[in-house]
């Protein structure tokens, strides 16, 4: 059995919400993907040359990046031509189980934030400028605090005009625990005095949000090495998690920042947000492929509880997978 | 980094072609598949790459290759000449109004640039236009966008129309409109809340403020990072809106901006700015030829020539030259010299102008901006003298410049070898000079590239 009618199988017994959620808030990207392959299978009868540059096609326009769409093309090309396969649909899912096998090859899979047993576990944000971190940091407060626990947001964004604003606004909403510092002020300060307060007070979660930058910003990419000192002095093992923001319009260059990023902080997840815009968020394909990362959440929305864990197969079945 | 960007990647893939007596179909369409690929992972769309692909082919095939230009050269100026046309046309400056305020729509999906370009817009058409600028808080949706662009303003002080959020865009900005035109504003920047696409309730409200307000431009936002979905962005904007502009954003990233590249090619609408930094000074205008250029690794030579006109100082600089030619060259000329290019900006953004200048990391420029720096505080601490005849030096004199400015000998020394070196180097091109031919490895700024 191919992975799509496994897929099929498992979705259509399965019409829980999260499957709903995930459906709905990628309905336009779905469309676009499957609507393509779809029409594609109507085209083809047979698969040939031009249906493979087609194929190509659609993977490239969904931000797969160039990389990796050659690769697995390659692979099902191959394996076509090896075992005589010509029919299209059958090539669909070929393709769709490289594609998911590709991603579960490099590395665990995870979601939910990890606590620690003991103490505070710290949570850092970054990400490049205009990717909704801030907004994302509000999404996951309120996700744990629904769940019970107790959370600290910590404003370490003290250069963007408004960002601290901001996160305070969100804060009052959540009714949720902030420590700010004066605008233009060191970032690492107001971390310290945040992680200070977490440890005195015995906070379960601290989320740190720091100013967007961008990755070839070689002054502020050392902030963020230092920012990530200071927070070990006040808790050694910290930050447990760090998280990169990145939005699902991002191009190739999404590939760049991970990497970026992984570079000067050991980056524990990628969160993907804007999903539900028309682009095809393939930029998670790539960026798993090359650095091994899990995506942890996906924003789906811009209401409160549209920030969903990552699943790969709604994932992929919200994708390429006709309703 | 994860891939080369386009201007080395397309800069190895000539190199490679250099040394082929002719251009091959085989030799060029190993080099038209990187190039595409090169394309590709720039964001460039799909479609536009495939065409352009195809139209540098039937060029490339159809000329007489072995004239004065060798292959590589040749395949060079078809691509640039290519670039170029996908990159330009259009009008691409602002008509403002004479007698009455010209109103500017900014749109833009979320994160895009919005506010902050708001915010560069009125300083460029305030301090270099001489405009007087109103600029208006329309996005009532995001928390603290209103505060951010109040916080923008103050620090350019500009003024800024603001009605909180309980009111209607709408409403806000046909009050701001009024209000620009009862006290005689020149420009009115509108900006907006960041919207998906998709969302109908936000793209009519934007179609009802154009109603409204009828603006002169409508310019919308793309994030030079945007993947392959940025073309569809700008047609639903474009469709809707009928949009007279793009202002790229986040240009100083390290993303190619291969989107909004298709963007003009597909929907047709000129760019108009480029946003090139955090600083609210940091917006240009849009150079489609340059973008071309630097896009193929030429260096962007305009922009290197216009910023020296600006900054450096004629007389100064041709009498530092004279006086290295004549072979006189002092302290205080090194140091004149070392002034004169930190007026031109950060070295890293210089060596990106320049052609073919050398691959250094962000680590290296870092070390060499601190080391002129050091230089110039070292050189500071010596005395008239020993400025104007560097060979008096001996230990003593030394232990006291080091004492003088907080350094060590050995930074002392440095600045005297480097010194030494750059009046050897002179020599040299004196003797070049007589020789009739040009030396190698000496770019228009001096000794630097020796840092």
């Amino acid at each position: 059995m191919g992975l799509i009618s496994f897929l099929k199988e498992k979705f259509s017994k399965k019409k829980d919400e999260k499957v709903e959620n995930y459906t709905e808030g990628m309905s336009k990207s779905r469309q676009n993907f499957s609507n393509k392959l779809n029409s594609l299978t109507k085209k083809y009868k047979k698969v040939n040359q031009e249906y493979f540059e087609e194929l190509e096609e659609i993977l490239i326009e969904s931000d797969v990046g160039v990389k990796l769409t050659l690769r697995v093309i390659d692979e099902v090309l191959e394996e076509s031509k090896k075992n005589k396969i010509y029919d299209v649909e059958e090539i669909n899912e070929i393709l769709i189980d490289h594609i998911f096998k590709d991603y579960m090859d490099k590395g665990e899979q995870l979601t939910d934030v990890r606590f620690v047993n003991n103490g505070p576990t710290v949570l850092l944000v970054v990400g490049v400028n205009g990717v909704g971190k801030t907004t994302t940091i509000a999404k996951l407060a309120k996700r744990y605090i629904d769940k019970g626990k107790s959370v600290l947001l910590v404003a370490s964004d003290t250069f963007r005009a408004g960002a601290s604003e901001q996160l305070q606004i969100w804060a009052n909403r959540l009714n949720c625990d902030i420590v700010t510092g004066p605008y233009n002020s060191d970032p690492s300060s107001v971390a310290y005095d945040g992680l200070t307060k977490a440890k005195k007070e015995n906070i379960d979660l601290v989320i740190i949000d720091v100013a967007g930058r961008l990755q070839n910003k070689t002054n502020l990419m050392d902030e963020l090495s230092k920012l990530r000192r200071v927070i070990a002095k006040v808790i050694p093992e910290a930050p447990h998690e760090t998280f990169l923001i990145i939005d699902a319009t991002t191009g190739q260059n999404g590939v760049v920042q991970a990497k970026a990023f992984a570079e000067v902080t050991e980056l524990t997840g990628v969160v993907i947000t804007k999903m539900d815009g028309t682009s095809k968020g393939g930029i998670i394909l790539a960026i798993r492929d090359e650095l091994g990362v899990p995506v942890r959440f996906i924003g789906l929305g811009e209401k409160m509880d549209d920030l969903k864990e990552f699943d790969l197969e709604s994932y992929i079945y919200g994708l390429c997978v006709e309703k | 980094m994860a891939f080369e960007n386009l201007t080395e990647k397309l800069s190895r893939i000539f190199k490679k072609l250099r040394g082929q007596a002719r251009l091959s179909e085989s030799n060029m369409d190993e080099m038209l598949k990187e190039i595409r690929v090169a394309l590709l992972e720039a964001d460039v769309n799909y479609k536009v790459v495939k065409e352009f692909i195809s139209s540098v082919k039937e060029k490339a095939i159809g000329q007489d290759v072995l004239t004065k230009l060798n292959p590589s050269q040749m395949i060079t100026k078809i691509v640039h000449d290519e670039l170029e046309e996908l990159l330009g046309g259009g009008e691409n400056e602002i008509q403002y109004q004479n007698n009455k305020p010209t109103v500017i729509l900014l749109v833009g999906l979320q994160g895009s640039g919005k506010t902050t370009s708001a915010g560069k817009l009125a300083y460029l058409m305030k301090n270099k236009l001489h405009k007087k600028v109103l600029l208006a808080a329309g996005d009532v949706y995001r928390p603290a966008a209103i505060d951010q662009l109040k916080q923008i303003a103050k620090s350019i002080d500009v003024p800024v129309y603001s009605k909180g959020t309980d009111i209607s865009p709408v409403q806000i900005a046909k009050e701001a409109k009024a209000e620009a035109f009862n006290n005689h504003y020149d420009v009115l920047i509108i900006d907006t809340a960041g919207r998906i696409t998709i969302d109908e309730a936000l793209m009519n409200e934007l179609n009802e403020i154009k109603k409204e307000v009828n603006p002169d431009e409508i310019l919308l936002l793309v994030d030079a990072m945007s993947g392959q979905d940025a073309v569809n962005v700008a047609n639903a904007f474009n469709d809707l809106l009928s949009l007279t502009g793009i202002i790229m954003s986040k240009l100083d990233g390290d993303a190619r901006g291969g989107a909004a590249l298709s963007i003009r090619h597909m929907t047709g609408v000129p760019i108009k700015f480029s946003g090139i930094g955090e600083k609210v000074s940091d917006l240009d205008v849009f150079h489609a030829d340059r973008m071309a250029d630097r896009i193929l690794g030429m260096g962007d030579v305009m922009t290197l020539v216009e910023k020296a006109q600006e900054e450096i100082d004629e007389k100064e600089a041709a009498r530092a030259a004279r006086k290295m030619m004549s072979g006189k060259f002092d302290l205080d000329d090194m140091l004149d010299q070392m002034r004169q290019v930190k007026k031109l900006g950060s070295l890293g953004g210089l060596l990106k102008l320049i052609p073919g200048a050398p691959k250094v990391s962000p680590e290296q420029i870092a070390a060499a901006e601190k080391e002129m720096k050091n230089f110039e505080i070292i050189i500071n601490s010596m005395t008239f003298e020993e400025r104007h005849n560097p060979e008096i030096f001996q230990y003593s004199r030394k232990i006291r410049v080091a004492n003088g400015c907080g350094k060590q000998v050995s930074d002392v020394n440095r600045v005297l070898k480097k010194y030494e070196s750059m009046k050897e180097m002179m020599k040299k091109m004196e003797q070049y000079k007589k020789s009739g031919r040009m030396p190698p490895n000496m770019g228009g700024l001096g000794g630097f590239g020796g840092f």
